[in-house]
């Protein structure tokens, strides 16, 4: 099957959604699904597109038929496709900001107790809490801590490194990172009913629609 | 769906903000008061000629970049620089008034008293300044005439050679206008004070001309895409683009203001203090705390946010309120090398005085053209995420 895909190949934003059940595993995701045909337990239908504007399309038709565990492929960012499968709020802004605030607070702080508190210098007759000596610096731990914050609050939010992921399975899914756009419907969707998601993805210029296994 | 982005009728607009501007101009006369009118004057040109200086910058980085934000806002950013010839006239009183503005060194008696000053004088000297105010005009004037021309070309010819064109001229033409904003700010406002310096002056004056530029030009596009034709075309995310460009501008604005204070804060010399040290006490020193925080940090927090900068109501009060504080900011950076001959209110009155005549002349050279340069090849495109944004 086409594992061996090296580089992530999903949409920039994967925490958009990427919500703790669609890890669930083969057991909870096969109870679910009495009309699946297939013996190995099904992740999901997924459907591949020749063009950015044909995945956003066919993402709200299916947000509109009511589905929400839906997630778009691509190989760049599309910023129509999070509103499109109904991604609206991330907390990874917050995380970013907490974390540059933090950063700012400790910068600050570190120069206060330096030049202030732990070994006062006279520097040119200037105070010792010379604060705006110390902005450069607070700025710097500002953006040091802001940009640890975005890296690792996306890793956790993402569930990442993850080596394995059902989408994998899809035929032609490398193409996801170089000319192909997939949007996959995930069996877990309380109103996952394979035939229908499987007739639905169709009828929307998909060039072709496949059954994912996990 | 139509093809037509004709401009909507302005001439009600117009022909207020023209009355506003001539009765208020004309009612800075009436004290009779040569250095304050002088002063006032040179504030209230300065700030709405950078909004034109600060739009050919704009308009020289969207045609080295291209995207959507730059397409959807580029007929307002011509508009503004084709105000350029109107304000090149305007600039005459100035050279009329220099006595008066620029006595410092004008005045060989005065100039000769300090020995810096006297030195000085090889560049500072009238002759030699307006001969680089011509200059300085001469490449704005060349660089508004070709890139105007060549886009109205463009929408009649839907030749791409044009585009080709421009964005060949925006690279040097981005280096000469660099060049030409910094002697500039040297040439008209550090002489003012002509013993003090500081190198990163021209800098904060680039920055702050495309503050205003893109301040004004976010805020002319919320008023514009209201009503059709805009609304067909711009979308939050042209707002959204054009957001994370000013919070940008905001923070270059800022670095280069604090970098200034920073460094002669640091060397504590008597010659480059002064410029702080009359820019402190009383009310001033209150001026300076506002412009930190409705300048920078209000800005700057709410800019931040996602929803803030996709909404273009809540992106136009921001616009607004960086307008008004360049406004305070030119103020507090030319008024007091005036020293107590100053009247800020008339310096306010010379800002909206000037407010009216420019976007007079602004509204009516905006009337002018298609609000959308409809044969430029990025126009399917734009028109593509429109329609992807479906909103």
């Amino acid at each position: 099957m086409a594992q061996d895909d090296p580089e992530n190949p999903t949409h920039g934003r994967r925490d958009e959604v990427e919500r703790p059940s669609s890890l669930s595993g083969p057991i909870s995701s096969s109870a679910h699904h009495p009309h699946r045909r297939h013996a190995p337990p099904l992740y999901g239908v997924i459907a591949e597109f020749e063009t950015p504007g044909d995945l956003v399309h066919a993402a709200r038709k299916v947000y509109e038929q009511g589905y929400r565990r839906i997630n778009g492929y691509s190989p760049y960012p599309i910023e129509e496709l999070s509103e499109a499968i109904g991604f609206t709020h991330t907390s990874l802004p917050l995380i970013v900001f907490i974390g540059g605030v933090l950063g700012g607070i400790a910068g600050f702080g570190m120069q206060y107790y330096m030049e202030v508190i732990d070994y006062p210098l006279n520097v040119g007759g200037k105070p010792y809490n010379s604060w705006p000596a110390f902005i450069p610096i607070t700025f710097e731990c500002i953006v040091l801590a802001a940009a640890f914050s975005a890296v690792l609050g996306m890793l956790i939010l993402n569930k990442l490194p993850q080596p394995y992921h059902p989408v994998f399975n899809t035929p032609n899914f490398a193409l996801a990172t170089r000319d192909r756009f997939f949007l996959a419907v995930e069996a877990n969707d309380p109103k996952f009913e394979h035939d229908k998601v499987f007739a639905l993805l169709q009828s929307l210029n998909a060039t072709e629609v496949s059954d994912v296994e996990v | 769906m139509s093809t037509s982005f004709n401009p909507p009728n302005l001439t009600q607009f117009m022909r207020r903000a023209l009355i506003v501007g001539v009765v208020l101009i004309l009612a800075m006369l009436v004290p009779w008061d040569h250095d304050r009118f002088f002063a006032a004057y040179l504030i209230g040109w300065t700030f709405w000629t950078g909004i034109a200086i600060g739009s050919i910058a704009l308009l020289m980085l969207q045609h080295l970049t291209g995207g959507g934000w730059g397409f959807v806002i580029r007929r307002i950013l011509e508009a503004s620089t084709r105000t350029l010839p109107a304000m090149a006239v305007l600039f005459i009183p100035i050279l009329l008034g220099a006595h008066s503005l620029y006595h410092h060194w004008m005045d060989k008696d005065e100039a000769a008293k300090h020995e810096v000053v006297k030195f000085k004088l090889k560049y500072l000297n009238f002759p030699f300044f307006t001969v680089r105010a011509v200059i300085y005009f001469a490449v704005w004037l060349l660089l508004t005439y070709f890139l105007n021309r060549w886009s109205l070309l463009q929408d009649r010819t839907a030749d791409n050679r044009y585009t080709k064109n421009m964005r060949t001229l925006s690279g040097p033409g981005m280096v000469a206008l660099i060049f030409t904003v910094t002697f500039a700010s040297v040439d008209w406002y550090m002489s003012l004070e002509p013993e003090w310096f500081s190198t990163i002056y021209g800098f904060l004056f680039v920055a702050s001309w495309s503050l205003s530029a893109l301040a004004f030009t976010i805020a002319a596009l919320a008023v514009l895409s209201k009503d059709e034709p805009m609304k067909r075309i711009v979308a939050p995310l042209h707002f959204h683009d054009l957001g994370k460009l000013l919070l940008a501008l905001v923070m270059l604005w800022a670095y280069f203001a604090f970098s200034q204070y920073l460094i002669i804060w640091s060397g504590n010399l008597p010659e480059e203090i002064v410029w702080y040290l009359k820019r402190i006490p009383g009310l001033w020193g209150a001026t300076v705390i506002a412009i930190g925080l409705l300048h920078f940090a209000a800005p700057f927090l709410f800019l931040l946010s996602r929803s803030v900068k996709r909404n273009p109501r809540t992106l136009m009060m921001i616009a607004v309120l960086i307008i008004v504080m360049r406004m305070v900011d030119l103020i507090w950076m030319i008024a007091p090398a005036f020293g107590k001959s100053n009247w800020v209110w008339l310096d306010a009155i010379a800002l909206v005085g000037f407010g009216g005549l420019w976007l007079a002349v602004f509204a009516w050279q905006l009337g002018k053209r298609s609000l959308i340069p409809i044969n430029d090849p990025q126009y399917e495109s734009v028109l593509e995420q429109q329609h992807m944004g479906g909103h």
